[in-house]
């Protein structure tokens, strides 16, 4: 990054630092004190009413044995398994077809980002509605072909049905920020692919994907965060009566923990494995990405 | 790709045999992408007709009701006394977004013009934290506000909006750097403050990148589940849209015409605004991937 601007001269420097002060307080709080005091509660226990009580790694040295957390990490890891590359695929496809020269695509980029823009909540609350076991549209569906209806929200099939709304949910974003490299990509690459003789598919694999990479890994990268912080879709398409969820995944195991039971040591604990694991996956996106976007 | 398509000038109304050949070159570009555009809108689809059927024949299967009825929607309305929770979502989201807008532009006016020691790696810094997940700072957020006593106040729902932002700011930042340098060059000869050629020269002439953030941030707190959630009461006179539709779920169970026009109240602002604003809508995302 080159040094582009001015230097601030006398009464100048009392702007920069009243125009930067938000932002600085933003990091300083809201970024790095929060990491830092997350990491530290997570070594206490504390509820809040009591005062907070040392207990040094038992909060971490607890999880393996704590059920719940088992189940959510391994709901939580299944999840992102399907959500990620479903999502950049179908996200990488839709963005391909619409670059090429055909009519309506404002029309399409209209109709797939829909989903990005509409509350998770409230669309939620649509795909219950299609999914509910007696009366729903999709059973009815299945039972006029002669199958037999699903229970699409019970524990065995709800992680599939919440991966699907998911990803349904979030093609239109991969789909912008895809459309965003596509265009990077200047024509002339093509038209000498063209003159070779490369086949569409052949220009595909060979000129779009390699050229593409970075913005693959960029957002493989946002859709792991996204699918570690699933959240809204979950909750409201499984919770249960007693304030549960038929598909417990780690943020709602964090906010049941520490909001509802306000067991903030263990909250906190969790909070801390979840960013490791998704740093660690970036950290080994980013790898790959060194490795393989210089060789394309 | 044919290179016929590409070179066609786009004012010249396209012959019939011309757009034969366009779609025989294309027919499963088109039919993929039209499936696909079914699969997106199905849902919002049965959700209006569900929603404009009578009580009675919510179970029914037509796509068409048979029966069309508006009542649902003044029904739902009086349940749920959606004026509270209209109001309060807005009231939130208006906030946030002038908190977003006016300190992330403040900061993204420093980034992009001011030249000091470390601005570059406090940039990286601040972009950094945009890939820590939100958990790892809710909790000490959620006690702050808690010791303070905002704990059930809609106050910790837009006063992180005032701390900048590292997403708005790289956005405004962007924006600001194409900018000329003379313009702030000839302000400062003629001896205007920074505050000054921030306020009259970068923010009108910013406009639409400022209409993107702000459009960003209204939809991300009027969307926000997890937020209301922890700090309001679950009280449908005190909580935000998405609490109250999650509170609906529990209390009108199988009520779903009610419940889709439940539904379609609390999106239509955000639906209407986006057919208005399409363009501003997605380079708040688009900016995401450029980097």
């Amino acid at each position: 990054m080159s040094q582009i601007g001015v230097s601030p001269r006398g009464a100048e420097r009392f702007w920069v630092i009243v125009l930067l002060l938000p932002t600085l307080l933003g990091l300083a709080l809201g970024a790095f004190g929060s990491i830092a005091a997350t990491i530290g509660i997570s070594l206490f226990q504390w509820d809040l009413l009591s005062p907070a009580k040392w207990v040094g790694f038992d909060n971490y040295l607890a999880l393996p044995e704590n059920r719940n957390f088992l189940k959510a990490l391994g709901n939580t890891a299944l999840f992102s398994v399907i959500y990620v590359p479903a999502t950049l695929s179908i996200s990488l496809v839709v963005a391909v077809l619409l670059n090429q020269r055909i009519r309506g695509v404002s029309l399409f980029r209209l109709i797939y980002f829909i989903p990005v823009v509409t509350s998770p909540t409230a669309v939620g609350l649509v795909w219950t509605w299609i999914y509910s076991k007696d009366k729903g549209v999709l059973n009815a569906i299945i039972t006029t072909f002669g199958g037999d209806p699903v229970h699409w929200l019970g524990s065995d099939m709800a992680l599939y049905s919440v991966v699907i709304v998911n990803v349904w949910g979030a093609i239109g974003e991969g789909m912008i920020i895809f459309l965003g490299g596509l265009q990077a990509i200047p024509r002339d690459v093509y038209e000498a692919a063209t003159i070779d003789g490369a086949s569409r598919f052949q220009q595909f694999l060979a000129v779009t994907i390699p050229m593409l990479l970075p913005s693959i890994f960029f957002q493989a990268v946002l859709c792991t965060i996204h699918a570690f912080q699933a959240f809204d879709y979950v909750y409201i398409l499984t919770q249960t009566g007693n304030g549960g969820s038929s598909l417990p995944m780690l943020v709602f195991n964090i906010y049941r923990e520490g909001f509802n039971y306000f067991r903030m040591g263990n909250a906190s604990a969790q909070s801390v494995v979840l960013a490791v694991i998704v740093l660690g996956l970036t950290l080994i996106y980013s790898r790959l990405n060194k490795r393989w976007g210089q060789q394309g | 790709m044919s290179a016929v398509t590409a070179s066609a000038p786009a004012t010249e109304l396209p012959t019939t045999a011309f757009l034969a050949k366009h779609l025989r070159e294309n027919l499963w570009f088109y039919l993929v992408l039209i499936a696909g555009g079914v699969l997106m809108v199905a849902p919002f689809v049965w959700m209006v007709s569900t929603a404009l059927k009578p009580a009675a024949d919510q179970f029914t299967r037509d796509l068409i009701p048979r029966q069309i009825t508006f009542e649902n929607f003044g029904k739902a309305w009086e349940l749920m006394e959606f004026q509270h929770l209209v109001w309060n979502s807005f009231r939130i989201a208006a906030l946030s977004t002038i908190g977003q807008v006016v300190t992330c532009s403040m900061g993204a006016f420093v980034f992009a013009i001011v030249r000091f020691k470390g601005r570059d790696l406090l940039f990286l810094v601040l972009l950094a934290t945009l890939m820590v997940p939100y958990q790892m700072t809710v909790i000490p957020q959620f006690i702050i506000f808690k010791t303070f006593g905002l704990y059930g106040t809609d106050v910790p729902l837009y006063l992180p909006s005032f701390l900048g932002g590292a997403f708005g700011v790289f956005l405004l930042r962007q924006y600001f750097r194409t900018i000329p340098l003379e313009l702030l060059e000839a302000a400062r000869l003629d001896g205007a403050s920074l505050f000054r050629i921030y306020w009259s020269i970068y923010l009108p002439l910013a406009k639409p990148a400022l209409a993107a953030l702000a459009i960003f941030a209204f939809m991300s707190s009027w969307n926000d589940l997890f937020s209301a959630l922890i700090y309001l009461p679950s009280d449908l006179e005190k909580t935000t849209l998405p609490v109250g539709l999650a509170l609906f779920q529990r209390l009108y169970r199988a009520q779903w015409a009610l419940m889709m026009a439940a539904v379609i109240i609390s999106i239509a602002p955000i639906i209407v605004a986006f057919f208005f604003a399409q363009k501003q809508f997605i380079q708040g995302f688009a900016a995401t991937g450029i980097k």
